[in-house]
């Protein structure tokens, strides 16, 4: 085992599908010898030179729809939006072009991408740099959306992704990138659409996605100190999505709560509870709880952003109002 | 053109204003004081105050990430921009905003902004407001050159030439997107050649000689108030800090920052003030001194204000408050 921090596994996912595929190249904005944003592609460019990891214009359509063109016709790009909220200036080649082409073309064509996006509050970077916009994403048939919690996950998820025919969407929390955690030596990848039980329990089940797994896990030992024992899922992928794991612990448990950073207002959270209520109402001893952010921009102000964002004591509130 | 002693000092004491306020900001940056992302405008100091001396405070401007400047040259007051850094209740956006997002709207400044080209449509929209309103005012958009690479560049720019809309793009050509020279980020040298492509002029000035700036600047705000339509105005600058406080800057030469570092708007000016009897050097000494005096009464503001109540996140936005209420 080897401890890597997720951005480093996030880096060494992308190194390992290069070195192994000539097809795979990186593009996005301060990619190249800026190492991007956050410090992840920092060191590609060394190894894989311009052409391959290619710095462009603020241009996030034309990023988009680049890695569209170039996954039309026999690359595999893997192209990074600065912050997820800039994604919506790219929606368009998402969307409309990237999402649908393999289906509007009989599926005569395949669109192996990859688009990073880095999301989520906790560094008062306000409302256009802090937004949680998978909902966006998961709503559009034609996108797998991934959503890695551990720098485990993040290296065997992100080789999966990259080997995906599908347009993938791979979101990464900013809160993440400095976390350390054990790898397998091996670069293996993780099938997309398989949950991870992060930690056991028979209370109480607990799905949350992103830094909420964190939040969730210390919320759990919180609970355990009452005897409440939460069981922990991390879907890991949004899309596909893993019912079985997740149903069978709420079979279990008979009683949910879902815990997401987007706002709770047509969030992902809400399509799972749905999912929930559809499937295995029956198993259900209490109504479903979402827990996610208030319905209001991500303000600025670390007193006001703690307030918008879920933290463990909501988690606490969410699990016992249930119990 | 004539310069009046009076538009001369104002403009020195705009600059200075703004060095002097960004100076203070990377320090209590560098304290954590400030928190979030903050882009400084040092270096570029001519350009806004050049630019935003020919307009009034009915007219507009979009701003952008790197807002500072055009903020202090429009008539922000430093003891708000200084709290909403703070992030305190009393900032000019009670603390939801930052850096990335003042806006005073009395003033006609229409928001900093955190995405890249997105304040160009939202200059039309001002301009087309102005002229539906039958106002004669104008709109300024400032962008970078990063910005001129977004689409929302080409979509602004074609509207405003077809309505003929009151607006002025000003350009700061700052050399770099990030950490992307220019010469890396397109093919042009001159970005105000693209507005030939629009049909409507496009010019080019040094972006620190305050003197050009306000000379172009006034031209295109006088063919915008009349009716003739936009202008676009390259203004050739440098950014002397990173893209953000703590960006090491490994993209740039050294001797590429001193070079531009020596061509100082600041001095340029004051040496045209002194070498032309407008003012004697202690009047140009007095002028920094309310300044410094002007700059520590608003960070003590910052520091004395309260942060804003937690339940204020639900407020400024249509949202239902019943739904939103937090028990901790």
């Amino acid at each position: 085992m080897r401890q890597l921090t997720y951005a480093e596994a996030i880096r060494e996912a992308i190194r390992n599908e290069m070195r192994r595929d000539p097809r795979v190249f990186i593009l996005g904005e301060d990619v190249g010898k800026f190492g991007g944003c956050f410090g992840v592609t920092q060191g590609l460019i060394d190894e894989f030179g311009e052409e391959l990891v290619r710095d462009t214009p603020i241009s996030e359509e034309a990023i988009a729809g680049v890695a569209v063109g170039a996954a039309a016709t026999g690359m595999r790009p893997i192209a990074e939006i600065m912050f997820m909220d800039f994604v919506t200036v790219a929606m368009d080649q998402l969307v409309n072009q990237a999402a649908k082409m393999r289906y509007m073309f009989g599926g005569k064509i395949s669109l192996p991408m990859v688009i990073r996006l880095p999301e989520g509050g906790g560094l008062q970077a306000a409302a256009q740099h802090s937004q949680c916009l998978e909902a966006w994403l998961t709503h559009v048939p034609g996108i797998k959306v991934v959503y890695p919690s551990t720098p485990k996950d993040a290296l065997g998820l992100l080789i999966s992704s990259i080997r995906d025919d599908n347009p993938v969407a791979f979101i990464e929390h900013k809160l993440l990138y400095n976390l350390k955690g054990e790898v397998p030596d091996e670069n293996e990848p993780i099938p997309l659409g398989v949950a991870d039980v992060k930690r056991p329990g028979k209370d109480v089940t607990i799905v949350a996605t992103g830094l909420m797994v964190h939040k969730a896990l210390n919320a759990a030992k919180e609970l355990e100190k009452e005897g409440i024992e939460a069981e922990i899922v991390d879907p890991r992928t949004l899309f596909p999505l893993d019912k079985e794991t997740i149903f069978n612990s709420v079979k279990k448990t008979h009683k949910v709560v879902i815990v997401t950073e987007e706002v709770k207002r047509g969030g992902w959270g809400g399509e799972l509870a749905a999912l929930i209520a559809e499937e295995i109402f029956d198993y259900l001893d209490a109504q479903i709880v979402r827990i996610g952010s208030l319905n209001v921009p991500i303000p600025f102000t670390t007193v006001l952003e703690n307030y918008v964002i879920p933290n463990e004591i909501d988690i606490i509130n969410g699990v016992k109002s249930i119990l | 053109m004539e310069l009046t002693k009076e538009l001369l000092l104002n403009m020195y004491t705009k600059m200075n204003k703004i060095r002097k306020f960004e100076e203070r900001v990377a320090e209590l940056f560098a304290q954590g004081k400030i928190l979030g992302f903050v882009h400084l405008y040092i270096g570029e100091e001519a350009t806004a105050v050049g630019i935003c001396e020919n307009l009034t405070d009915k007219d507009y401007i979009t701003s952008t990430h790197r807002g500072h400047g055009h903020l202090i040259a429009k008539g922000g007051d430093l003891k708000f921009m200084m709290a909403e850094l703070y992030g305190k209740a009393t900032g000019y956006c009670k603390g939801k905003g930052g850096s990335m997002h003042i806006a005073d709207v009395q003033k006609g400044i229409l928001g900093a902004n955190g995405i890249v080209g997105g304040g160009l449509p939202i200059a039309c929209g001002a301009g087309l407001s102005a002229k539906l309103r039958r106002t004669d005012q104008v709109t300024v958009c400032f962008f970078g050159d990063g910005a001129s690479n977004q689409g929302t560049f080409h979509e602004a720019l074609n509207i405003a030439s077809i309505w003929k809309l009151p607006v002025v793009f000003v350009c700061e050509n700052n050399l770099y997107g990030i950490s992307m020279r220019q010469d890396r980020h397109q093919a042009i040298a001159d970005i105000a050649d693209r507005a030939m492509a629009y049909g409507f002029p496009g010019v080019t000035v040094d972006g620190n000689d305050v003197l050009a700036v306000y000379e172009a600047a006034r031209e295109a705000v006088k063919r915008a108030r009349e009716g003739a339509g936009p202008t676009l105005i390259e203004c050739k600058t440098y950014r002397w800090r990173g893209h953000f406080e703590g960006d090491p800057t490994v993209y740039r030469p050294k001797e590429e920052v001193e070079e531009w570092m020596a061509r100082d708007p600041i001095p340029r000016l004051a040496r045209y003030i002194l070498d032309n009897n407008i003012a004697t050097e202690e009047e140009l000494k007095e002028i920094e001194n309310n300044i410094i005096r002007e700059l520590e009464e608003a960070v003590r503001f910052a520091e004395e204000s309260p942060y804003p109540e937690e339940t204020s996140a639900v407020e400024d936005v249509y949202t239902d408050l019943v739904e939103e209420g937090r028990v901790r």
